[in-house]
């Protein structure tokens, strides 16, 4: 009997998959979304960062839907978290490119994951857009056929005006590096190397940490007696805070200019006091900024996500205000294109004329061979006061 | 530089051993151990920082509290993941204790939340110098209170009931449940000793770092490679390896930079393994037949 029966109910299982499937299909094809991808840490260090980025994109988002979407179609986002890992960032990208078919992937939070994605990006024609990841090498990365677009600081740039502050602010004359060894302090050494060059000032010391390190003293002690009078950080928040921590029990008071790790999290309560001493670079900051555009944008978080009750929530503001004015960007593009065929897509981001952001308007933000949205005229130096990140004034 | 390193190296040595003492605890008792021990460390650490800081707990109800904490998940370890496998004969513990570690984990996780927190102590505020080298005081304490639990461990098996108990089971279990001793309580005691031992590591080294749901993974794996190398049956060894281990580790650290660290500590393992294969002050395991 089961034997008789089997056929017949998968016939009509089929029969009623089909019908159901067309109709689906039938109906929907006005209203399919256009899916967008976003690979970035969810858990772990920087989950703040990651949560961050998903609150800017799904801000924009909501705005482009009420607008009556893009191509007459709403944008969905699709999240997957990488956990700060390369191969688990390339898995993520793949299923979202061939099972759920984004449009576009918006990724990585660091720079190593970002670098593993690019390739797959590129070989796949599917647009990357990085709303983070500084790694000059994202952008810059010497395919023919480049689809990867970024609304974020870059390396090079920033460590320009990493130089350009420390001597200004703090009249450097020998200053010293302490990075994190990876793919990202690799960066950051070949920019600040080059930058220090370029200003004709001696690197006192380049000194390389593990980012599960818990005592930089070591290192920091060798920097110490080589003379540094600055020290340029390179690394996330949890590390970052370990090299603060470190400076106070060498008693060692030495001006710390950083690249933007500690905006990635609660450095402040990791830090403590001493974690004010630090000045890093930023691309936004909603302390103290009065546009039209920004209140209006800090409004609308605090009614799509309750959770946000104070300034202190809204950090790191350079990852929602990034990764906002990325989507509005990308919906741009999409539009420009009139299609969502990757290579179209690519296209349409050299197409984008002009948009007011929150950042700052856009003039032409993308051309071929110009893939980064935004320069050194868009960096602002911050630290932390309670909770805040505020930009420095002095 | 020097005296830094020396103070890293005994510090985060000392909590090595203190880790691998509740593995040699378990192991002498009972033959087993909990590899979960690196997840009690977190448990530690994030059980302290809620009941202190969250609920604003007074800090020595909230380490007592951490520390019961610690302890009956120690029991119930013991109790969920050991005890039903042993009993049949089988050595699924081993993966129990793995997967609940996992478990334990990812519940950390979920209810503290994935941000590190940082865990104040007013030990760790003010440094003081010594020979020219700033140091809070709490990297003082811990070595001392790492070694004084060592040896107090040591006096409670050789100086109390408890401990002779222990012992009695650890050399013949059989023997000992017809002298009367409650062998299943003797060992479940033991699990709630070594859990104890980790927690105490993790409210300990907590405010020097941060808090969050995954700093004791790592902890743990090397916790269970100083257990190894100081002969996972002496306590003695135990503790000295956990203190070899923090000094190697450190100093090399300090010349070569923290991207050899592991490279060469688990090398150096290797090689005093190869030369000593029962570990530092371990005796080879007599079978019978």
């Amino acid at each position: 009997m089961p034997s008789r029966s089997t056929p017949l109910t998968r016939r009509l299982a089929l029969g009623a998959c089909l019908a159901l499937g067309l109709s689906v299909s039938g109906t929907a094809r006005a209203a399919e979304p256009i899916r967008i991808g976003l690979v970035t840490a969810l858990s772990g260090q920087s989950a703040k960062s990651g949560e961050a980025i998903s609150r800017g994109i799904g801000l924009a988002i909501d705005e482009i839907n009420a607008g009556g979407g893009v191509l007459g179609r709403p944008l969905e986002l699709v999240a997957r978290d990488d956990e700060a890992n390369p191969s688990k960032g390339v898995l993520a990208a793949r299923e979202l490119i061939q099972r759920v078919g984004v449009v576009a992937l918006v990724g990585g939070l660091d720079t190593p994951v970002s670098m593993a994605l690019v390739p797959i990006a590129n070989q796949m024609k599917v647009p990357f857009l990085g709303p983070w990841a500084a790694g000059t090498g994202i952008t810059r990365n010497g395919a023919a056929d480049n689809y990867a677009f970024r609304v974020s600081a870059v390396d090079a740039l920033v460590d320009e005006a990493l130089v350009t502050y420390a001597v200004k602010t703090h009249g450097a004359k020998k200053p010293g590096m302490i990075l994190v060894n990876n793919a990202w302090g690799e960066s950051n050494q070949q920019g600040l190397t080059a930058a220090l060059k370029a200003a004709n000032l001696p690197a006192a010391g380049i000194e390389k940490y593990e980012a599960a390190d818990l005592d930089m003293v070591p290192q920091l002690t060798r920097l110490r007696e080589a003379g540094a009078d600055t020290l340029f950080l390179v690394g996330n928040v949890g590390p970052s805070a370990q090299v603060v921590k470190s400076l106070d029990r060498m008693g060692w008071s030495v001006p710390v200019v950083s690249h933007w790790g500690p905006a990635g999290g609660r450095f402040d309560e990791l830090a403590g006091p001493s974690a004010a001493k630090v000045h890093f670079i930023q691309t936004f900051t909603f302390a103290g900024n009065t546009s039209p555009k920004a209140l209006a944008v800090l409004d609308a978080l605090k009614a799509k996500y309750p959770a946000i009750q104070s300034m202190a929530d809204v950090t790191p503001a350079v990852g929602i205000a990034n990764a906002y004015d990325a989507t509005h960007l990308l919906a741009l593009a999409i539009k420009a294109a009139g299609s969502t065929k990757g290579p179209e897509v690519r296209d349409g981001f050299y197409k984008v004329a002009t948009y007011p952001g929150l950042i700052k308007t856009y003039d032409k933000p993308f051309a071929p061979g110009q893939h980064d949205a935004l320069g050194p005229q868009d960096y602002v130096f911050t630290r932390f006061r309670n909770g805040e990140i505020v930009a420095v004034t002095n | 530089m020097l005296t830094g390193t020396l103070i890293t190296g005994l510090g985060l040595g000392s909590m090595y051993g203190l880790v691998a003492l509740g593995f040699h605890i378990t192991y002498a008792v009972s033959g087993t151990v909990n590899f979960a021990q690196g997840s009690v460390v977190t448990l530690g650490a994030v059980l302290g920082y809620t009941l202190g800081v969250t609920l604003g707990w007074p800090m020595p109800a909230a380490i007592l509290g951490a520390l019961l904490g610690c302890a009956v998940l120690g029991v119930t370890v013991e109790r969920l993941l050991v005890r039903p496998f042993v009993e049949k004969g089988s050595e699924a513990w081993l993966l129990a204790t793995v997967a609940g570690g996992i478990v334990l984990d990812n519940a950390m996780l979920f209810t503290f939340g994935k941000e590190p927190r940082s865990l104040p102590s007013s030990l760790a505020v003010t440094p003081v110098e010594i020979f020219g080298t700033g140091i809070y005081p709490l990297q003082l304490l811990i070595p001392v209170v790492g070694l004084s639990v060592a040896v107090a461990i040591q006096t409670l098996f050789r100086r109390t009931d408890l401990g002779r108990v222990l012992l009695a089971v650890a050399q013949n279990a059989d023997a000992a449940r017809l002298m009367g001793i409650d062998v299943r309580r003797t060992v479940a005691c033991a699990f709630a000793l070594s859990a104890l031992l980790a927690g105490a590591a993790g409210l300990l080294i907590a405010p020097l770092f941060s808090v969050s749901a995954e700093m004791g993974a790592l902890f743990g794996i090397k916790a269970f490679a100083v257990a190894i190398l100081g002969g996972i049956g002496s306590a003695t060894g135990v503790v000295l390896a956990g203190l070899l281990y923090g000094l190697v580790e450190a100093g090399v650290t300090a010349t070569l930079g923290s991207t050899y660290t592991q490279l060469v500590v688990f090398s150096v393992i290797i090689l005093a393994l190869a030369l000593r294969p029962d570990g530092l002050l371990g005796r080879a395991a007599i079978n019978k037949v």
